[in-house]
């Protein structure tokens, strides 16, 4: 093999010459077969993070992680506790391609030792242009574009593109309650299975393979689940405008029961093995503290923010699908730690399947989609023996439908915290501007936060307690 | 709040005596959501006051471009309508409520004050508004571009900005590379092995 960086070499250079980068600038020194490593390959300016001698003391608060107003004896300790000369201090390089980065983020960290003492993330490396790519598509198409932004929970970024449609549509109110009720069960599925691969990544960078094969294990039973139901694992594209792509298939009560049955049975297993255990409890707990006026004020939201103890669920404070009908528990953590955030999110999976139990049990029958021919396709059976419904399909799906003008707000509990759309429509079948509030985009911030003082080897752990996705936040 | 909540149209046609205020900003409804329109000279103050009700989280900081859809938009009367429109979404946890801020920031100018002081996690929205739109954010500690590489040339998500138009190129790449045919033999090879 050569000494190249890059692993799937094949067709990167050939196929697309534009986007080889780095291999492409290897090319010109190919006679001697020695690779060449530009430094400043992925030098991002003033994006960067820069040494103690070019930035003013106030800046070095903020970088620090102080963001918040202090006062002026806290200010005084923290200039002191992070004073010291250059030469005691190095500025390090963490990612983008890292493994314990969860995906291409990239954190630049002043270290004193084993200490971290300032931290800059600096994101933009899954930048795809996805919010521009929306206004090029029709509201049908919208959510096959969102559903890819936060990869891990796929479900609740189509939910809010099709709530803020709806909303500006006017039919929010003609929903049948067997499509939300559809909605809200596979959204608290979903979260189940994106809190389980929190558990398994979080393990993984606390060095627990075994964690990261039991979540895994676990959360696949999901992913086969929504296979059955919308025919994909990931990226469903199940909840449209208007309702769901299809009904639930049949027998899917006596899946899902099992699936959540052993599921619970496995809960206990895992905390056995991880949450009581005092290595687990070392790794974890009085790690990445924050508090909660921090947090408020940094924008986190999620678990993130529950775990400093402040109750803020928008499921239950602003209830949208039908979450004021189902019964469940906020859970919030006290500390703050990287242990409390891991816990939430251990007792959410709970929460998550006692709301689902619920669904099973109380799934009300009746339409799946609302019945107004401006937005819901008519069924496939329609479409064989009648040219009126072909043509109507096939108007809805090349032309879509007309949204009225205006511009609103709409925010969904993800499993990552707040994840809010905002649309303005101009009255045309494409969103004039969509926009989707990220919740690792916010919450992202309060890594600096995090690790200010902490160890290195803690701030693998501390970044997955953020439960950070680069889709999301590069979009 | 109850003063909000009195009036339940703001721009209903029937010449109202006299339009909705809250801190001095026009209010509208948008969908049921309340909207505020904040004059750029004034925008602080009314963050400020929102501040001191209780909202206390910034939800959400973004931008809308309306070059190409500028005088459709619903505002009430008295809102002088420019380019570009920054929205701000403000929370207030022990309420439960939400308020929407929406300044009007003209091409010539595109400058705004920054609200890191009173929300620290406006940071990185803000710059990626600096980044997509080039608004400036006056005060703000750390005004680079966050999602686009630092020597981007345009504000992407700008409506003259089009897609397509531009080929991605990122740095360190030379332009204009050969193209695979007229590569060298061992470039080739290399490229076949993986």
């Amino acid at each position: 093999m050569t000494t190249t960086p890059h692993t799937h070499a094949p067709d990167a250079g050939d196929v697309e010459p534009d986007r080889a980068g780095e291999p492409d600038g290897q090319r010109t020194v190919d006679e001697t077969d020695v690779t060449v490593m530009d430094p400043y390959a992925t030098y991002e300016g003033a994006q960067e993070m820069r040494s103690r001698s070019e930035i003013s003391a106030t800046e070095l608060l903020r970088e620090s992680g102080a963001v918040l107003r202090l006062s002026e004896a806290a200010a005084a300790e923290l200039s002191e506790a992070t004073a010291g000369s250059e030469d005691e201090t190095m500025i390090i390089n963490m990612g983008p391609q890292h493994p314990s980065t969860h995906g291409v983020l990239r954190l630049m960290l002043e270290l004193k030792g084993e200490e971290v003492l300032r931290t800059k993330p600096i994101i933009g490396y899954l930048h795809t242009g996805m919010e521009k790519t929306a206004e090029e598509l029709t509201y049908l198409q919208g959510t096959t574009n969102t559903t890819r932004m936060d990869y891990l929970s796929p479900m609740f970024n189509e939910l809010v593109f099709a709530l803020a449609t709806e909303e500006l549509l006017g039919v929010a109110d003609e929903m049948p309650a067997r499509a939300t009720w559809i909605r809200m069960f596979m959204c608290e599925l979903n979260r189940i299975a994106s809190h389980l691969l929190f558990f398994a990544t979080n393990g993984m960078d606390m060095a627990s393979t075994t964690s990261m094969i039991f979540g895994i294990r676990e959360r696949d039973a999901l992913l086969r689940f929504f296979e059955q139901v919308s025919g994909l694992r990931m990226n469903h594209n199940y909840i449209r405008v208007g309702g769901v792509a299809a009904d639930l298939p049949d027998g899917w009560q006596e899946g899902v029961s099992a699936i959540l049955d052993t599921l619970e049975r496995k809960l206990v297993e895992h905390d056995e093995l991880f949450s009581g255990q005092p290595i687990w409890h070392g790794r974890s707990q009085g790690v990445g503290i924050i508090g909660p006026e921090a947090a408020v004020a940094l924008g986190a939201t999620g678990p993130t923010l529950r775990a400093t103890g402040v109750p803020w669920d928008l499921r239950r404070d602003d209830p949208y699908l039908a979450y004021d009908e189902v019964d469940f528990d906020v859970i919030v953590g006290t500390h703050g730690d990287t242990f409390d955030r891991y816990a939430v999110r251990m007792s959410e999976i709970r929460e998550s399947i006692r709301i689902a139990r619920q669904c099973i049990e109380g799934m009300p029958a009746g339409d799946w989609r609302i019945q107004d021919k401006k937005v819901t396709p008519p069924p496939r059976a329609r479409i064989d023996e009648s040219m009126e419904a072909l043509i109507h399909h096939f108007k809805i799906f090349t032309e879509g439908f007309r949204v009225p003008e205006g511009e609103v707000y709409v925010a969904v509990e993800s499993p990552r915290g707040e994840l809010g759309c905002y649309l303005v429509s101009d009255g045309s079948a494409k969103p004039y501007r969509m926009h989707i509030r990220g919740p690792s985009f916010v919450n992202i911030q309060t890594l600096p936060h995090l690790m200010k003082g902490g160890l290195m080897a803690d701030a693998v752990a501390v970044i997955s307690s953020i439960d950070p996705v680069m889709g999301e936040v590069d979009r | 709040m109850s003063e909000a909540g009195a009036a339940e149209d703001a721009v209903a046609p029937a010449a109202p005596p006299e339009p909705e205020r809250r801190h001095g900003a026009l209010v509208s409804r948008s969908r049921g959501q309340v909207v505020l329109h904040a004059e750029r000279d004034t925008y602080l103050d009314v963050v400020d006051a929102l501040q001191g009700e209780g909202f206390n989280l910034c939800s959400d900081l973004t931008c809308v471009d309306h070059l190409t859809f500028g005088a459709g938009r619903l505002v009430p009367e008295g809102v002088h309508l420019e380019r570009f429109e920054v929205v701000v979404n403000l929370t207030a946890i022990k309420l439960r409520e939400r308020v929407r801020i929406r300044v009007q920031v003209p091409e010539s100018d595109p400058t705004m004050p920054s609200l890191f002081a009173r929300y620290p996690g406006t940071e990185a929205m803000e710059r990626e508004v600096f980044d997509m739109f080039g608004i400036v954010f006056d005060e703000h500690p750390d005004l680079s571009r966050i999602l686009m590489p630092e020597d981007w040339e345009g504000h992407p998500l700008r409506k003259d900005d089009g897609v397509g138009r531009i080929v991605v190129q990122f740095k360190g790449t030379r332009r204009g590379a050969a193209p695979v045919s007229e590569r060298s033999p061992a470039a080739t090879r290399r490229a076949d092995r993986g």
